[in-house]
């Protein structure tokens, strides 16, 4: 018989990371611990390298590879240069973190790099196997990386937890993609796609499976009522791990929504539609308000994330693709304010102390004029507060909403309502660093280049907020 | 009801109670063996469904390998379940009954809807063909993909399981071989040359 090749080309940046994080973990093997420096500066490498090869791939028409199972299109090559981007930002945010708490490990960055990789495959994914394997394979590197501060009793207990569920909701996952086969007799996505298109909606057992894919997909999200292990794991990980947890895999989580629900079984509109906007509602109320009585800002910042991902869903819900670049809009901005606000604890962080309470951010306006503003164009972008870039995240999401084929309007005022409840906590975190006298006088002294991005990080909301057409626009062009 | 059916019944059957033993039993050896008669029994299911090929690595890898391995372990480990298993008898209650409410809901919808007419059953493969060729065939070509993420999946777990388990401990007296044998005789023998004393008398 005669083999085709596959078009490896397609495929080139996963490949690279692959390549380069197995290079990492062998030349780890042979640094000494004072030269570890030089596996961080590789993983940057390879992180710089991916950002290359995905920009020289933007402008050609999408393609699908390796027999349909592998998709590069547009949209999969933005998200895939927001994860090596956030991803970068996060190794360097933790850099100093970890050395400080003598964690500074090669398997750190080699989890870190895997993770990266289950994420492009996520976002490449084409079919079902593929989606799910490189959830796994993202999963896998987290549980592992929450794990790996093995002597804190309360970061095996979060592992452990993560783990538990994590398998569960995979297992949830798995099954309702396996009722799916059974009806179409295909795992791509297409082919899905085209089968129900073709035979119509009315099979019981094809929302049967779609109830197991929504249910597997929001414990991953993390959307209430699966939200438990949120805030446990958030709060048990060291910051470093949170800080990785929280931002690049949402944008891989909006991926897997996008390939499953809208390119695979979009037909299935008004049955989905339903159960993710019990899940928004519930997402945005829960969020909202239990994170009102959070003290520890990293469960505060878990709670906010809930919420958070009520919005995003809002924009799915509206099943049009305005809704779906809003969200894509959404997840972006939130991967960077979320970035940002981890970031903005482990600065304030040092040896032998964690800066994540909201008694620690008390006063921060006298200590450090600068840092404390750079939070608060931070927590008033989470927040939604006009010239920041959260503001017209959330106003395009709840438009989309409003421009609905069905009419959602009271779905849109009650994300307004809850966004209000939300602003509460953020500005009351504002009002702490401000108006409150410090307890803790010691100076911030970090890094040059973690005080270069971490500045960048909190301008870039004010700057994206007073242009936010170009990120937008680019999101309108890669989903149409 | 014709032979097949009845055989896999009885498979089917003992498949689901072996699978219940393996989370009721209190002896965790007892468990490890009643998973093993649930891998043997899907395997004989998966021999009716003429995938032979699959049916017997199931048997080789996972009851020849991974099973007596995990006994082995299980077996070093001396885990005391009566501490893990705390509350089980409180939460057994809910658990059952939101168990069979799922599966009571899981079987209205299912039963009826996989039935012959909607779905005809595949053509049966005539005596000579091979499956373990058709998997062949595909594996490295429409599925090769899928099987390298699979196995870079299998390299994290080895990393992950490699880094949340070693430990170096440095007070431990450990030897090494290599510096033995490389041992030289002023390493070990100090001669101290002392003038002979003079024999008092």
């Amino acid at each position: 018989m005669i083999i085709d090749m596959p078009n490896l080309e397609l495929a080139l940046p996963e490949i690279f990371v692959l390549g380069m994080t197995c290079a990492v973990l062998i030349i780890d093997l042979f640094l000494k611990d004072k030269n570890r420096i030089i596996t961080y500066l590789l993983a940057q490498l390879t992180l710089l390298g991916a950002v290359l090869i995905t920009y020289s791939q933007i402008g050609s028409p999408s393609t699908t590879g390796f027999s349909g199972s592998f998709i590069r299109d547009p949209m999969g090559d933005i998200l895939k240069i927001f994860i090596y981007v956030i991803t970068a930002t996060v190794f360097l945010y933790s850099r100093d973190y970890l050395r400080a708490r003598g964690q500074f490990k090669g398997e750190y960055y080699a989890l870190g790099l895997f993770g990266v990789l289950g994420m492009m495959i996520m976002v490449s994914a084409h079919s079902f196997l593929t989606v799910y394997l490189g959830l796994e394979l993202l999963s896998l590197s987290l549980y592992s990386m929450v794990a790996l501060n093995r002597d804190s009793e309360v970061s095996t207990e979060a592992a452990m937890k993560y783990f538990v569920l994590g398998a569960i909701a995979s297992g949830m996952l798995l099954y309702g993609m396996s009722m799916i086969y059974g009806i179409t007799g295909s795992l791509n996505v297409v082919e899905i796609g085209a089968y129900i298109n073709k035979n119509g909606t009315s099979n019981i057992i094809l929302d049967f499976g779609l109830v197991f894919i929504v249910v597997g997909l929001a414990f991953k999200l993390g959307a209430v009522p699966f939200h438990m292990w949120v805030p446990d794991i958030y709060h048990g990980a060291q910051t470093s791990v949170t800080l990785y947890i929280g931002t690049a895999p949402k944008i891989a989580a909006f991926a897997i929504i996008m390939r499953i629900l809208v390119d695979g079984m979009e037909a299935l509109h008004t049955d989905w539609q339903q159960m993710l906007t019990i899940l928004a509602v519930l997402s945005l109320a829960i969020g909202n308000i239990v994170a009102i009585a959070q003290t520890n800002i990293k469960r505060m910042l878990a709670y906010s994330t809930i919420s958070h991902v009520g919005f995003l869903l809002l924009g799915i819900i509206s099943a049009r693709p305005d809704g779906y670049s809003a969200s894509m809009f959404y997840v972006l901005v939130y991967a960077l304010m979320s970035v940002g606000s981890f970031g903005m604890i482990i600065l304030l962080s040092r040896s032998g102390f964690e800066a994540d309470t909201l008694d620690d951010f008390k006063g921060l306006n006298e200590r450090s004029k600068w840092y404390a503003f750079m939070m608060l164009l931070l927590m008033f972008s989470m927040a939604g507060v006009p010239p920041t870039v959260g503001f017209f995240a959330k106003l395009w999401v709840i438009e989309a909403v409003l421009n609905a084929d069905t009419d959602m309007t009271w779905l849109a005022i009650t994300a307004v309502l809850f966004s209000v409840v939300g602003a509460f906590y953020y500005i009351r975190l504002v009002k702490i660093m401000y108006f409150d006298k410090p307890e803790d006088d010691s100076a911030i002294t970090p890094d040059v280049d973690l005080k270069v991005v971490i500045s960048a990080n909190g301008i870039l909301m004010l700057a994206l907020g007073v242009y936010p057409g170009a990120l937008m626009s680019i999101c309108q062009s890669v989903i149409q | 009801m014709s032979l097949e059916k009845i055989i896999f019944y009885l498979f089917a059957t003992i498949l689901v109670l072996a699978a219940l033993r393996v989370i009721t039993s209190r002896n965790p050896v007892h468990s490890a063996l009643y998973l093993v008669l649930c891998f043997f029994s899907s395997a004989a299911l998966w021999i009716l469904l003429q995938a032979e090929f699959l049916a017997i690595t199931l048997v080789l890898v996972y009851v020849g390998a991974v099973m007596v391995l995990f006994l082995f372990v299980v077996m070093m480990l001396n885990i005391n379940l009566d501490v893990m298993r705390e509350g089980f008898i409180k939460y057994l209650p809910i658990g059952i009954t939101v168990a069979l409410i799922s599966v009571l809901e899981m079987g209205i919808v299912i039963t009826g809807n996989f039935t012959l007419d909607k779905f005809p059953a595949p053509a049966r493969k005539a005596v000579d063909y091979s499956n373990t060729e058709a998997i062949g065939n595909v594996l490295y070509t429409e599925y090769l993909f899928s099987f390298e993420i699979a196995a870079v999946l299998l390299l994290v777990a080895i990393v992950a399981a490699i880094a949340l388990t070693m430990r170096k401990r440095p007070n431990t007296r450990s030897q090494n071989p290599s510096e033995q044998v490389l041992v030289k005789k002023s390493d070990r023998l100090h001669i101290v040359k002392m003038d002979a004393e003079e024999k008092q008398s």
